[in-house]
């Protein structure tokens, strides 16, 4: 059965939202990842935000859909049973020169629809922000911003779609259209054809290469603007809000939260990379990091840094497609005009995981106007539930646990205090972990103090046992990635 | 074993610290001993270190680590301790609450009359030397690599750069060589030998690997696997210089770049720390600031010989025990003990004089630079007079050296406010 009513390229947040809110209704659904597990791209590695929205130019799809996304962060997080705090958000301005693009922001956050925006003063800010750099002349305050897990969204989103009838393929690349009369009827992988009446392209970076195939804005270009991150110790230093400062025109700047996981993350650069893999850690980068995190609070000290990593943000060159806005970097969310039979979700940077369940509204919307027919389930279930974490349950149903399951008793990552118990039951979840960075995605297993000092080699052998597979067949992530190379002579001869 | 009962000694470890502990404080006649390991077998990292070099002074053989371990089993065993294993201390309190994590017990509040930390420590990671370059697979801490390879017997990889000269660095390159393994060189930051000179000779001249001082890892190539790694020359602000590069392909690049004592624990029971060590901070009989929890090991130091590790696990566990037994020394007066010139860290960084009355003071300090010259470990009071004096052919940053106070320095000790160790 290669036959789908809507086939879905891309299962990163985009494209398992879409697949989710396709799931409510009564057609088939195809989701394919060329990556060994779902949100391993752009969403496994950026800031984990919720925009209030007061940054996107007033007029543009960003704006729109940031603003509408918001507001739907609450219920997503509560069906998906993911972890999500509206702590709200300040834009800091150092110095009385910045203290003007606060009114800016304020007048564009206004415009744009976002609720509660407050200018704060000096002493204020300061008062609610002690260690804030002592210059610091005013902020923005945005009630509405929060903090969410991105990982875990994108998995529980695939993951209640998949419970819900979505067909997920991964390891699956698409290579090519079918084209049949003017019309787009199905794609080329690396794994056969599939055929359907509609096909979404959600591949992040991808997405301009992914359109050209079809012939589609020829003069839309994705340029991939890389964002390193350094994660601190969560013993260090811990915040309960979140701290921009002034945007420039690189972007919202180098900014300062913990995450839901409780760790301080000091991030992104902003730079433009040629090659859409390259995610490597630069000497430049972090030194950028360093100078403006001093900006904003000038104690916090990058020797506290427990790990550092690198994102991609699909930058693109869209043109705004309202006429009052002059605007050339927003959001492509919308039906091909060359083509029938493809929508596109394109240059999905920021604020794209804000905006992300507002993305996939709108794409069922255009579905809804092309008459595809989208008629609800009678037995949809919006909730999933995630699976049992010890640590974070009272002692007495911790001991049931155990004594249901002696694996949730044995504790595999130390610094996060992850069980043997979750590891497997993530192996043999609805979408398996088969990977060393899909069970860390999930259980946060690896991301401590010691980095998978501890835990690696038992991990691995977790999955080896579990999976029946060879430890020398376990990958970090995609294939290629091994971490063993053959066995000990020692081994090899008994 | 009833685990309700209350306990005399907790010891937090089953290394060769924790063993020591526990043997000692069996032998002070404290009946309830028990040992918590989160291994499913007791010894540690020494399990793992199969090369010989163990019990040089212990027991005047060359021993291998699971060797050396074995005999303090087989004694903790003789001499009636208790043994939890695969089981995981979440938390100790100051009043010796013990709560633990294991499959077979589940989640549990032990309690003691003292604790023994003993928790070791744990390898520094990429991150926080942070080597820029991609994230792929094959880059691994050197006792990651050395757990495979010994205990797992899987090798992670073919050809290895090892960045750091650290003792298990330069260990893991002889092992990966003998298991027929490739080692392209090991590069090394300082101008200087992180690890023991012994090592320098037996495991990288004797295999002829090479050893690139002011050198370090640059980059990290390879989106899955590690492809190649660029090692480049440093200035003295441990920078590299522009126009050294060179591009080593290799798949694995090994970490030996330093142990930090492993304190969860510890802070979570407030000790008060020496943060230039990441230890608590101690006195001569190994309690912390909160009376009747002890540390011994390489939570409160890292060392460089077991042997000492186990002799100061035999004194935190004596010490356990006369605390239980009510005739524990440390709540006497006691004064801090200071680094002095070239002097890193020294511990303890307490001592009660009152002990020089039945026993010497040992300090372990380790010195901030290489002193290739004869030099004087010189123990002073704030007014000069000498307390104790040492002398030794040279001092280096990688092997820890000591000094006694002797028992007749009791009356200049009890006397002094302060003690400050140098080397001149």
């Amino acid at each position: 059965m290669n036959n789908f009513d809507v086939i879905i390229i891309g299962a990163g947040v985009i494209g398992s939202l879409v697949a989710r809110e396709l799931s409510r209704y009564q057609i088939s659904v195809l989701l394919i990842e060329r990556n060994s597990d779902v949100g391993s791209g752009t969403s496994a590695a950026n800031s984990a935000l919720v925009h209030a929205g007061y940054d996107p130019i007033p007029g543009s799809l960003k704006a729109e859909l940031n603003v509408r996304g918001n507001r739907m962060w609450d219920k997503l997080a509560a069906e998906l049973d993911v972890d999500f705090k509206r702590c709200g958000d300040y834009v800091v301005s150092i110095g009385a020169e910045e203290l003007p693009a606060l009114d800016i922001l304020l007048e564009q956050g206004k415009r744009n629809g976002v609720p509660g925006l407050q200018l704060i003063s000096s002493d204020e800010i300061k008062r609610r922000i002690p260690l804030l750099n002592p210059d610091a002349s005013g902020a923005l305050f945005a009630p509405s911003a929060g903090v969410c897990d991105t990982f875990a969204v994108t998995i529980a989103a695939a993951e209640n779609a998949v419970e819900n009838g979505v067909k997920l393929l991964l390891n699956t690349a698409f290579e090519g259209f079918i084209i049949d009369s003017g019309r787009i009827t199905g794609i080329h992988t690396n794994r056969g054809d599939f055929h359907a009446r509609w096909v979404v392209n959600a591949t992040g970076v991808y997405a301009d290469d992914v359109m050209h195939q079809a012939g589609v804005r020829p003069e839309f270009r994705i340029v991939p603007r890389r964002g390193e991150y350094c994660i601190l110790d969560p013993d260090s230093f811990k915040i309960d809000t979140v701290l921009f400062p002034v945007p420039s025109e690189k972007g919202k700047g180098v900014l300062i939260f913990t995450t839901t996981h409780g760790n301080t993350v000091i991030g992104p650069t902003s730079e433009f990379v040629a090659d859409k893999e390259d995610k490597a850690i630069t000497p430049v980068g972090q030194e950028y990091l360093t100078a403006n995190m001093n900006k904003l609070m000038p104690s916090i000290d990058l020797r506290w840094t427990i790990a550092t990593f690198a994102g991609l943000r699909a930058s693109g060159n869209a043109v705004c497609k309202n006429p009052m806005t002059d605007y050339r970097a927003d959001f492509i969310v919308e039906k091909a005009d060359e083509i029938e039979g493809l929508i596109n979700c394109a240059g999905i940077e920021s604020p794209g995981l804000s905006a992300s369940p507002a993305i996939a509204a709108r794409v069922v919307e255009i579905l809804q106007e092309t008459g595809i027919g989208l008629n609800e389930k009678a037995d949809w279930n919006p909730q999933r539930k995630r699976r049992p974490v010890p640590k974070h349950m009272p002692d007495a149903d911790r001991q049931r646990l155990i004594e249901r399951d002696p694996r949730y008793g044995r504790i595999i990552c130390r610094c996060e205090e992850v069980t043997e118990g979750e590891i497997v039951a993530e192996i043999h979840a609805p979408i398996p972990a088969l990977t060393y960075d899909a069970i860390k995605r999930r259980t946060w297993t690896g991301t401590g103090r010691c980095q998978g000092g501890f835990d690696m080699t038992r991990v691995v052998e977790i999955l080896a046992r579990e999976t029946g597979l060879s430890p020398m067949e376990i990958c970090k992530n995609e294939p290629g990635s091994a971490f063993l190379s053959r066995a000990s002579k020692k081994a090899e001869v008994s | 074993m009833n685990l309700t009962e209350l306990f005399d000694v907790i010891v937090i470890g089953a290394g060769p610290a924790g063993l020591a502990a526990g043997i000692a404080a069996r032998e002070q006649g404290c009946d309830r001993v028990l040992i918590i390991d989160r291994d499913i077998e007791a010894g540690g990292i020494l399990q793992q270190c199969v090369h010989s070099g163990f019990g040089l002074e212990t027991f005047k053989e060359d021993l291998p680590g699971p060797s050396y371990a074995q005999r303090f089993i087989d004694q903790a065993k003789a001499a009636g301790v208790n043994f939890l294993l695969d089981t995981m201390v979440l938390n100790v309190t100051r009043d010796f609450q013990v709560t633990v994590s294991g499959a077979r017990i589940g989640l549990k509040v032990l309690n003691a009359k003292a604790v023994v930390l003993a928790m070791g420590c744990r390898e520094r990671s990429r991150a926080q030397i942070r080597v820029p370059g991609t994230r792929p697979a094959g880059v691994y801490t050197a006792g990651t690599a050395q757990r495979w390879v010994n205990i797992d017997g899987l090798m992670p990889g073919k050809r290895f750069v090892i960045l750091g000269s650290g003792d298990i660095g330069m260990i893991m390159a002889r092992r990966l060589t003998l298991e027929g393994a490739e080692v392209a060189r090991v590069v090394e930051i300082m101008p200087y030998l992180s690890g023991l000179s012994r090592n320098l000779v037996q495991c990288l001249q004797d295999y002829d690997i090479p050893l690139f001082l002011n050198h370090t890892v640059s980059r990290i190539y390879g989106n899955r696997r590690v492809e190649a790694v660029e090692v480049s020359a440093v200035d003295g602000q441990r920078n590299p210089l522009p126009g050294t590069a060179e591009r080593i392909e290799c798949d694995t690049l090994l970490l030996s770049v330093g142990l930090i004592p492993e304190n969860e624990l510890t802070r979570k029971a407030g000790v008060k720390m020496d943060q230039r060590i990441g230890g608590p901070v101690v006195d001569n009989t190994y309690s912390t600031s909160v009376p009747g929890l002890f540390v011994a090991g390489n939570v409160v130091h890292v060392y460089d010989l077991v042997d000492y590790v186990s002799q100061a696990g035999t004194k935190a566990g004596r010490s356990a025990a006369d605390f239980v037994h009510g005739r524990w020394l440390g709540l006497q007066k006691t004064i801090p003990v200071q680094g002095g010139a070239e002097v890193r860290s020294v511990v303890p960084q307490l001592i009660c004089p009152e002990s020089l009355k039945t026993e010497e003071i040992v300090l372990q300090l380790r010195v901030s630079s290489p002193l290739e010259r004869s030099v004087e470990i010189v123990v002073q009071a704030p007014d000069d007079t000498i307390i104790a004096k040492r002398r030794l052919p040279y001092a280096r940053p990688g092997e820890m050296v000591s000094i006694s106070i002797p028992s007749d320095a009791y009356n200049l000790a009890a006397k002094a406010e302060r003690l400050i160790v140098s080397l001149v």
